[in-house]
């Protein structure tokens, strides 16, 4: 695909719906609650919130990795499929005992694939992260930065449609933030795989999504539902234009606004 | 990335920083391949042994102490070398007990804690037991196994085991447990069947407690093959260091006594060191204990 062409991206149809979903907890904390919610195919979205207003369980619920008490989650087709939905988490939450490889082998070895195709592609995704030479390192040996690139590779090695991500960032110094915020943005355009992206950094959220859902706590729930229609690659000169001040005070007022206050 | 122009081919790469940022091993000059610092925890500990032996020596020939209530060392040592063939006999015995029973204890121990890791409620119906039978003082129940069991190897083999295979249970039970939260969750994503979990996930997590437990239980199989052997106090060819030290007392052969002891802590020593090193190999590559110091 050619970089040098600034292209406005499009959502498609929707790959995952939510339609009146709710998460009450097992001790009775009612964590989620009447989220609507249609993410389109291609998409990058951002939810973005204070701590407790339940966009890592909205995630978790759309990874099935827990079940809704309300409503329901709809997948497009195949979306059901395993390795169809990647995940990152906050931590690069990598097997210590492993290498950098045979940590990103691992969802293709779980699925059945064999040892020899495995390894191909778990090496050519580490590339495509800019971990080439380091198939052989294990975690201990791995910087932050590389560690969450090593787990970005594992979660993108089975081609996934849906991309996860919960504040995958976060515990990273800021220069790096930066330079992986524009690597996922080169991964997400190349790949086109449709990005949600859990974070509570509002720069963060405008800097890498076309839409950015804005959620409150007490109980969570969505608020407000803002497109940041702005063409990419996105790079530094986008993070130093008016338009991108402007996006960060619309979704900051949002943002306040949510949580009771007045900007 | 350059700070005008947006970037014009999509492509991603490792920045300096972060590569600069990655975790480094720190090499220490080294002498004969050890570092000053493992020189000096070899030899120090080595210093102060020679210095008590000498300090031993010299007060059972400054007192004129008779061998029959303390030998000295050098008297030791020539007993050792003197009864050599009929002591390695019986420290060869005491060894196929103490490393059957050790075998045997990692085995069964970490069988069981494998089945515990599958079901909460085979775990919380046989580890009372596993307890009870750790509790027991071996030499209370040693002479009841002696007579149940004809064949007083075996019976020396099961006192060892009931010793030994305690921290083996527990410790790999604890850790086939303390699988991390989001890596459990990843395998979930991925719907990795139970086998896969237990493979790929449990039982790796499990290895070092696995280990830990191995390295406990080492010292603690000689020590129930030694009072197994005490108890049975068998005579004859087939004895084993502990019937050697019975035998010397009785005929107040103190020098063989202390020889016998000799062995029997070497022999201990030994253990340690092997299961230090088994462990240190399979862990050097990840796990924070095996690791060298980094920056």
């Amino acid at each position: 695909m050619d970089g040098s062409m600034m292209t406005t991206v499009t959502a498609g149809p929707p790959v995952v719906t939510l339609e009146g979903v709710g998460k009450r907890y097992a001790n009775g904390t009612l964590a989620v609650q009447g989220v609507e919610l249609a993410i389109g195919q291609g998409d990058f979205v951002s939810l973005l919130g204070p701590s407790g207003c339940g966009k890592s369980t909205v995630l978790r619920m759309i990874a099935g990795l827990m079940a809704p008490t309300t409503g329901r989650i709809d997948m497009a087709a195949g979306g059901q499929a395993t390795g169809d939905i990647g995940f990152v988490f906050q931590e690069p939450t990598l097997m210590p005992w492993s290498n950098a490889l045979k940590n990103v082998m691992l969802p293709l070895r779980l699925a059945g694939v064999n040892r020899g195709e495995a390894a191909d592609r778990a090496a050519a995704a580490l590339a495509e992260v800019g971990l080439k030479g380091f198939e052989k390192s294990y975690p201990r040996a791995l910087s932050g930065g590389m560690k969450m690139r090593v787990s970005i590779a594992r979660a993108l090695v089975t081609r996934p449609r849906l991309l996860l991500m919960d504040e995958p960032f976060a515990a990273l110094d800021e220069i790096t933030r930066h330079k992986l915020n524009n690597d996922l943005l080169t991964l997400w355009q190349a790949e086109r795989f449709t990005a949600i992206f859990v974070t509570h950094s509002v720069f963060e959220s405008v800097y890498l999504s076309r839409r950015i859902v804005v959620m409150a706590a007490r109980p969570g729930r969505v608020v407000e539902d803002i497109e940041v229609n702005e063409p990419y690659p996105r790079g530094e000169v986008f993070r130093t234009s008016a338009e991108y001040a402007a996006h960060c005070r619309e979704v900051s007022q949002a943002l306040h606004a949510a949580m009771g206050e007045h900007a | 990335m350059n700070a005008i122009d947006p970037p014009t081919t999509a492509r991603v790469e490792l920045s300096a920083s972060e590569a600069a940022d990655a975790p480094v091993e720190i090499r220490e000059r080294t002498i004969l391949g050890l570092t000053p610092e493992s020189w000096a925890r070899i030899l120090m500990p080595l210093l102060i042994g020679v210095l008590a032996l000498g300090a031993w020596e010299w007060a059972v020939r400054a007192n004129e102490v008779p061998s029959y209530i303390l030998p000295g060392p050098l008297e030791i040592g020539r007993t050792l070398i003197r009864d050599w063939h009929s002591l390695q006999i019986s420290l060869w015995i005491t060894l196929q007990i103490t490393f059957a029973a050790l075998f045997v204890a990692a085995a069964l121990g970490l069988a069981l804690a494998v089945l515990f890791a599958q079901s909460r409620i085979i775990e919380m119906s046989l580890f009372p037991y596993a307890v009870i039978l750790q509790v027991t003082p071996i030499v209370a129940i040693a002479p009841l196994i002696i007579i149940w069991v004809d064949d007083v190897r075996i019976a020396l083999l099961i006192c060892a085991w009931i010793v030994a295979f305690f921290p083996i249970l527990s410790n790999t039970t604890l850790g086939l447990n303390s699988a991390d939260h989001n890596l459990t969750d990843l395998f979930r994503l991925y719907r990795a069947s139970r086998w896969q979990v237990l493979m790929r996930l449990r039982l790796p997590t499990a290895m070092p407690y696995f280990l830990g437990g191995l390295k406990i239980s080492g010292g603690l199989a000689l020590i129930g093959a030694i009072v197994a052997e005490f108890v049975a106090g068998t005579g004859g060819r087939a004895s084993g260091l502990a019937y050697r030290i019975l035998e010397a007392g009785f005929q107040l052969q103190i020098p063989r006594m202390f020889a016998a002891l000799v062995l029997i802590s070497v022999t201990g020593i030994a253990i340690f060191l092997a299961m230090t090193l088994v462990s240190h190999m399979a862990l050097r590559h990840w796990h924070e204990s095996a690791m060298k110091e980094r920056r």
